[in-house]
């Protein structure tokens, strides 16, 4: 029936919760068959799925949906436990790997993009946050090449997006938010992460994502100027 | 070496709560640092000083902060009387349904308390609708966990005792036994539970401090 049925996910191109996962699946070699949502028009699928989000991603393993980027994650480094794991073993190591990728979702990720989303005086408190944010996050590698220590784990393919998006954000509004001089270590841990072929060739072509959130940048902003 | 154990806490914190439950459950040992959040400790400082929140567990001197964080740790480290089941696919829900409860379900129902008028009865729809979630969820099971209470019913048990609080100061009662059975029930399994009834903080405090909250939220600025 159901078992057997393999791994599904269900995604978009320029989700990032969805790379996340899908970064997770690559480093560990398994097998899946990816399934594009045509947002804004959320499938049957994805809402039989997830009815309680009605958000992607989502992962089906033999039948069964597992919603919340993170805690796919977390499932599939359960079930492939040998296959490259992302957390580590000791539960203190653990705990601290959680914390960081709770403070990216719950701080960072907000505070970006609040910075994205407003203008003026607003805007410029947002962005000094999510740049305190950032070096706070910055503070977790305690000088380790990655999260993971020498290998790239758990909070690295959780957190390395947000690298990309400020910077992409950044470059929309002009405001610099990830900044080399202030966050070397960061700007350096992003570098080391994106080089790694694997997951080098998840990321959505640059360009056209800048291009799609140009695109909602106009409309927020066009929307607040009317 | 006996495991040094120490959680930082406030006498009404329900995030503090859970830890207690879950060392409890398991039958630790621990000792118990009360904070005043108008005057934190330096000890408290410096074991969360990304949050500077309680609860922090503090285990051999290592701190742990945000409670399914250290739920977590505590479920990891002892593996007795075990808080989440043995399957991935049911741990995945378990986390699930606790991610709900603090993203979703909590901001829901404290919007009830902190409003008036017609935004209060905006928010309460909005609130019964998250609870009906938690509501189909039970599926008829005396807990979350089975038949003793796991990593979700800690999860959502600060509302056994913030529901009728909330109702004693806003007169607005969000579970109705009639719309809410299950929950209901579940209310009064949890409650029984000998760890859940001996540590819940005093009701007359918690109404004035309820009430406070309330009031300073509504005053005008």
């Amino acid at each position: 029936m159901a078992a057997g049925e393999g791994v599904k996910l269900i995604g978009y191109w320029a989700s990032p919760y969805a790379l996340r996962v899908e970064w997770a699946l690559k480093l560990k070699g398994i097998e899946y068959e990816y399934i594009e949502e045509d947002l804004p028009n959320k499938s049957a699928l994805l809402l039989q799925c997830n009815p309680v989000y009605k958000k992607l991603p989502v992962l089906i393993h033999d039948g069964k949906p597992v919603a919340e980027s993170l805690l796919i994650i977390e499932y599939v480094d359960e079930v492939w436990k040998e296959k490259y794991p992302l957390l580590p073993r000791d539960p203190g190591e653990r705990a601290k790997a959680r914390f960081w990728a709770k403070f990216t979702d719950e701080k960072c990720v907000p505070a970006v993009m609040a910075t994205f989303t407003s203008q003026g005086e607003e805007q410029e408190k947002h962005a000094k946050e999510a740049q305190e944010n950032l070096k706070t996050l910055e503070s977790g590698l305690e000088g380790k090449p990655f999260f993971g220590g020498e290998t790239i784990g758990f909070v690295d393919i959780s957190a390395a997006w947000i690298g990309i998006w400020a910077k992409i954000v950044g470059e929309i509004v002009n405001i610099k938010l990830v900044d080399e001089e202030k966050m070397p270590l960061l700007c350096a841990w992003l570098q080391g992460v994106l080089e790694n072929p694997i997951i080098k060739d998840c990321l959505p072509p640059g360009e056209k994502l800048l291009e799609h959130n140009r695109g909602f940048h106009r409309m927020l902003t066009g929307a607040a100027s009317t | 070496m006996a495991d040094d154990l120490k959680v930082f806490r406030t006498w009404s914190s329900p995030f503090a709560l859970r830890i207690i439950w879950a060392l409890q459950l398991k039958g630790l040992e621990y000792e118990t640092i009360f904070e005043d959040l108008s005057q934190k400790s330096p000890l408290l400082l410096q074991y969360n000083p990304t949050y500077k929140k309680v609860p922090v567990l503090v285990h051999n001197g290592k701190p742990i902060s945000e409670s399914l964080v250290i739920l977590e740790y505590i479920e990891e480290t002892w593996k007795q009387d075990p808080l989440l089941p043995e399957d991935p696919y049911e741990r995945a829900k378990a986390r699930f349904w606790a991610k709900f409860i603090d993203e979703k379900l909590s901001q829901s129902v404290i919007d009830v308390l902190l409003t008036e008028a017609k935004e209060q009865e905006e928010a309460v729809p909005r609130a019964k609708e998250n609870l009906k979630y938690i509501e189909e969820e039970l599926k008829g099971n005396k807990f979350f966990g089975g038949a003793t209470i796991g990593f979700t019913d800690i999860a959502l048990g600060w509302t056994a005792n913030w529901l009728p609080l909330i109702e004693k100061v806003t007169g607005i009662k969000l579970i109705d036994a009639d719309k809410f059975p299950r929950i209901s029930e579940w209310m009064q399994n949890f409650c029984d539970v000998p760890v859940i009834k001996a540590n819940w903080p005093s009701y007359d405090k918690m109404v004035t401090k309820i009430q406070g909250i309330r009031e300073k939220c509504l005053a005008p600025k």
